[in-house]
C-alpha cells in the first residue's frame, strides 16, 4: 500500500523541498540600520542574518548619537530582490531597530571604506609600492627601512585594486573596516 | 524618593500590569523574588513540575484569556528548560513574559553555579529580551516587556534578572510614568489598499476568506467583525489550525480547516478561487503545499500586522499592513458605504461547486464495532460536550489533526494547540494554564499517549492546584503521525515509532491521586466520556484506539492542494473520488 506511488525502499522524498529555486539574479545592497545602542543589539542583527540564511558581505557599526543612544549599522548584503525585501522587513520589525534604509534602492549614495595595508620589501619593490601609494592617494602612516603601512580610504573596489597591485610587491597584511555609507544630497 | 528592593519591584510591576497568576519554579537565583511572593496575596503562584510546563501553562492562560501569560524561572537549567516554550510562543505569536533569575552581576562570565548565557540563548527564541544590570532600570524594563509582548504581532519576551539586582534597592517607576516606547507597530491599514480590497470583493467570482491566528490575537471584536463580514457577503471561509473558532464552525459559510490535513472542500476552494483574502495567516508550508502550484489563478490579498509576513512565502497582489480588527472594521464600513455589492450570480455557481466538493465527504472513515476508531472517539466527545462552553488543548500528531477536523469551535480562545513549532508535550500543561484561568470551565486535553508522556509530571500541578483537567488520551501505542509517514513515504519501515512498556494509565492516575478511566470497547465509550465530564477533578482517560488508523485527507508534503489524498489506497483514489 504505497499511496504516493513511491518505489518501495526509496527514501529520497524530502518533506521540506517546497521552495522554488529563485529565478531572479542576486543583487548587492547596502543597508543602513539605525538601532538603539544597547547590549546585544549587534548580536541580534547578526543572528537574524545567520538564522535566516542571509548573506553579510560587510558590516560596520558604531555609535553615532551618544545622547540619543543611537548606533548605525551599515550592512552590505546580497540576495534576490525578494530576499532583500525580506531582510528589510525582518530588520524593521526588530524592537531595538529605529529605521532601515536601503541605500542602494533609495538613490545614489556615497560608500567609503578604510583599509590599512602593510607592505614588506626592499629596493625597487619598495619604491614601486610608494609610487602606487601616491597614485591611489593612500597615505603612509608607518614606515621602517623594510616596511610601510598605507592607509587608504575609498570604495571597496578601489581598495581591492590597490591591494591587488601591492600583492607582488610584498603585501603582508591588510585590515579593512567594511563599508560606511550615506545617501547623496540633502 | 522611597526606594524598594528589585525583588519587591518585580512583584509591584506585575501587580501594576494586572497580572493575577504566575507559573513558576523557584531556585537559587530567584529566591529574593519568591520571598516577596510569599509576603503578598494579590498574585497567585502556580508551582509547576518542570519549567517547560510553566511556559506552556502561561501560553494556555494567554490564549484562552487574551491576556499576557507570565512565568518565573531560575537561572541556568531553569532558563534552558524554558526555551522550547519560548520558541513555541514565538512561532504561534502568543504574548508571554518570562522572568528568569541570573547569577549576580559580578559573577556573570565566570561559569558560576547555574550560570547560563540566558539572553544569548533566548535571543532568537523571543521577540525581545533584556538582561537588567541595574535595579534602577528594572521596573521600567518590565513595563516595556509587557508592552512589547502584547503590541503588534504578539510574542514571548524574557527578562533576565541577576540576583544582586533583586537584592539592591532603587526607585520604582509606575507603568504610566514609564518612558513611552518607540516600538509602536502600525495598526491601521492603508485606506486606499482597503478600498482596493473592497473593489476586488465586489466583482470576485470565486472568493474565499483564508483566516488565521491573527484574528484570534486581534481580540474578540475582530472575530465579531469577521463574522459580520463573512455572513453579509456570503463568501466561503476557511481557517488555519491557529484560527479555529474565529468564525463559528456552525456558521453557514464555514468550509472547515484547510492545509495538509484540512478538508477537501477547503483546499480545493483555495486552489480554484479567483480572490483569496488572507486575514492574519502567514502562508505556512502546511497550508501552501508546493508553492509553485499554490492557488494559481487567484488574486491574493494579505492582511497582516507583521510586514515581514508579506511576500515571505507567497507573493501577493495586495498587501495590507495593519491590525486585523482595524482593517476588517474599515473594509466593512467601506463595503457597506459602496452599496454592499457582491457578484451574486457567480457566487451561487461557486457555492454549487463547493457543495459538490462537500459531497465527497472527505472525513469519512471505515467504522468499526470491535475497536474504537480515533475519529469516532472525537465525534462522541464532540456530541457529548455540545452546548458546553468547553476549552480544548491538544498535543501534537494525528490526534491533533483529528481534533481539528472533528471538534467544532463556535467561539475564539477555546482552542489551544501548538501549530508552528509542533511541540509534543504542549497540551497537558496548556490545559492546566487554561483551567487556572477558567476554574469552572470544562477543559479537555485531546492527547496521544506519546506526546502526553512528555510532560506528564504536570499532573502533579493539576492535583496540587485543583485544576480538574480532563486528559483524553487516544492511545494507539504508536507515534501515530510518524508511523503514518513511515507507512506512506518510507516503505513501511516502522523505525522506532512505537512505544513498548507504556505505563498503565489508570494506575498512573491513581498514583497521582486523580481518576483513571480505560475504554477499549466502542459500546462503553459514551458512558466513560460522561463519567469523565461529570467527575469533579482531574481525569486521565485512556482510550485504546485502532493502532494503524491514518489521518486523511492529506496533502503530501511538497504537493499542491489538488493532489490531495483521501485515503491510502491510491488506485481506488484515482478511479473513485477523483480530483480536479
Amino acid at each position: 500500500m504505497s499511496a504516493l506511488n513511491i518505489k518501495r525502499g526509496s527514501s529520497s522524498h524530502s518533506a521540506y523541498d517546497l521552495r522554488d529555486s529563485h529565478a531572479q539574479a542576486e543583487e548587492s545592497h547596502t543597508l543602513a540600520v539605525i538601532v538603539e545602542n544597547e547590549p546585544g543589539v549587534l548580536a541580534r542583527v547578526i543572528g537574524l542574518f545567520s538564522g535566516r540564511g542571509y548573506n553579510i558581505d560587510s558590516l560596520t557599526v558604531a555609535e553615532v548619537d551618544h545622547t540619543g543612544h543611537r548606533s548605525r549599522i551599515t550592512i552590505v548584503t546580497r540576495g534576490t530582490p525578494a530576499v532583500i525585501d525580506q531582510i528589510e522587513a525582518q530588520l524593521s520589525r526588530m524592537v531595538p531597530v529605529h529605521a532601515v534604509h536601503d541605500l542602494t534602492a533609495e538613490g545614489p549614495s556615497v560608500q567609503r571604506e578604510l583599509a590599512l595595508l602593510k607592505v614588506v620589501g626592499k629596493g625597487e619593490a619598495r619604491i614601486e609600492a610608494l609610487r602606487l601609494c601616491e597614485i591611489f592617494r593612500a597615505r603612509v602612516v608607518d614606515s621602517t627601512l623594510e616596511s610601510f603601512v598605507f592607509e587608504m580610504t575609498g570604495t571597496p573596489d578601489k581598495i581591492d585594486a590597490f591591494a591587488e597591485l601591492l600583492r607582488p610587491l610584498g603585501l603582508k597584511e591588510i585590515a579593512r573596516t567594511g563599508v560606511a555609507a550615506l545617501s547623496r544630497g540633502a | 524618593m522611597k526606594t524598594i528592593t528589585g525583588a519587591k519591584m518585580v512583584v509591584q510591576a506585575l501587580k501594576d500590569q494586572g497580572v493575577e497568576v504566575v507559573f513558576g519554579y523557584p531556585g537559587g537565583a530567584v529566591l529574593p523574588i519568591y520571598d516577596e511572593i510569599f509576603q503578598q496575596n494579590d498574585i497567585r503562584h502556580i508551582l509547576v513540575r518542570h519549567e517547560q510546563g510553566a511556559i506552556h501553562m502561561a501560553e494556555g492562560y494567554a490564549r484562552s484569556t487574551g491576556k499576557v501569560g507570565v512565568a518565573l524561572v531560575t537561572s541556568g537549567p531553569g532558563a534552558t528548560n524554558a526555551v522550547t516554550g519560548l520558541v513555541d510562543a514565538l512561532m504561534d505569536s502568543i504574548p508571554i513574559v518570562v522572568l528568569s533569575g541570573q547569577v549576580p552581576t559580578f559573577m556573570i562570565g565566570t561559569d558560576g553555579f547555574q550560570e547560563a548565557d540566558t539572553v544569548g540563548i533566548t535571543r532568537p527564541c523571543t521577540k525581545m529580551n533584556w538582561l537588567v544590570k541595574e535595579t534602577e532600570k528594572l521596573s521600567e524594563t518590565i513595563h516595556q516587556a509587557f508592552h512589547v509582548a502584547r503590541s503588534g504581532r504578539p510574542g514571548p519576551v524574557l527578562i533576565d534578572i541577576p540576583k544582586d539586582v533583586q537584592f539592591a534597592t532603587g526607585s520604582y517607576t509606575a507603568p504610566e510614568k514609564a518612558k513611552v516606547s518607540h516600538y509602536q507597530p502600525k495598526v491601521k491599514g492603508d485606506t486606499e489598499a482597503v478600498t482596493r480590497l473592497v473593489e476586488m470583493m465586489e466583482t470576485a467570482e470565486r472568493p474565499v476568506f483564508y483566516t488565521g491566528g491573527g484574528v484570534i490575537n486581534s481580540g474578540k471584536a475582530a472575530s465579531q467583525l469577521l463574522r459580520e463580514f463573512v455572513d453579509a457577503t456570503g463568501f466561503p471561509i476557511t481557517s488555519t489550525l491557529m484560527g479555529l473558532g474565529a468564525y463559528p464552525a456552525s456558521g453557514k459559510s464555514w468550509l472547515g480547516m484547510l492545509g495538509m490535513h484540512g478538508l477537501y472542500e477547503a483546499n480545493l476552494a483555495m486552489h480554484d478561487c479567483d480572490l483569496m483574502i488572507n486575514i492574519g495567516a502567514r502562508f505556512d508550508d502546511r497550508i501552501t503545499g508546493r508553492v509553485a502550484d499554490f492557488s494559481p489563478r487567484s488574486k491574493k490579498v494579505h492582511v497582516d500586522i507583521d510586514p515581514s509576513s508579506i511576500n515571505k512565502v507567497i507573493r501577493v497582489d495586495l498587501p495590507i499592513i495593519g491590525d486585523v480588527g482595524h482593517v476588517l472594521e474599515d473594509a466593512l464600513k467601506i463595503w457597506k458605504a459602496r452599496g454592499r455589492k457582491v457578484n451574486k450570480e457567480a457566487l451561487a455557481k461557486w457555492w454549487a461547486q463547493i457543495d459538490a466538493w462537500r459531497k465527497v465527504d472527505c472525513l469519512a472513515y471505515q467504522p468499526s464495532a470491535a475497536t474504537i476508531k480515533p475519529q469516532y472517539a472525537l465525534q462522541r466527545l464532540e456530541a457529548l460536550t455540545k452546548g458546553i462552553d468547553r476549552y480544548i488543548t491538544t498535543e501534537v500528531g494525528q490526534h491533533q489533526m483529528w481534533a481539528a477536523q472533528f471538534l467544532h469551535f463556535d467561539e475564539p480562545n477555546r482552542w489551544m494547540t501548538s501549530g508552528g513549532l509542533g511541540t509534543m508535550g504542549y497540551g497537558l500543561p496548556a490545559s492546566v494554564g487554561v483551567q487556572i484561568a477558567h476554574p469552572q470551565a470544562l477543559v479537555i486535553n485531546v492527547a496521544g499517549e506519546a506526546s502526553w508522556l512528555m510532560n506528564m509530571q504536570e499532573m502533579g500541578t493539576a492535583m496540587q492546584f485543583r485544576a480538574p483537567v480532563k486528559q483524553f488520551i487516544l492511545n494507539n501505542e504508536r507515534l501515530g503521525m510518524v508511523r503514518q509517514w513511515q507507512e506512506l513515504l518510507h516503505g513501511e519501515r516502522y523505525s522506532h515509532s512505537w512505544s513498548e512498556s507504556l505505563p498503565d494509565f489508570v494506575k498512573l492516575a491513581e498514583a497521582f491521586g486523580c481518576k483513571g478511566l480505560r475504554v477499549t470497547d466502542p459500546k462503553d465509550l459514551d458512558d466513560a466520556i460522561l463519567e469523565m465530564i461529570r467527575y469533579d477533578g482531574p481525569v486521565i482517560f485512556d482510550c485504546l484506539v485502532e493502532k494503524h488508523e491514518n489521518c486523511f485527507p492529506m496533502i503530501p508534503s511538497g504537493k499542491p492542494h489538488n493532489e490531495m489524498l483521501l485515503s491510502a489506497d491510491a488506485e481506488a483514489f484515482r478511479s473513485g473520488a477523483v480530483l480536479v
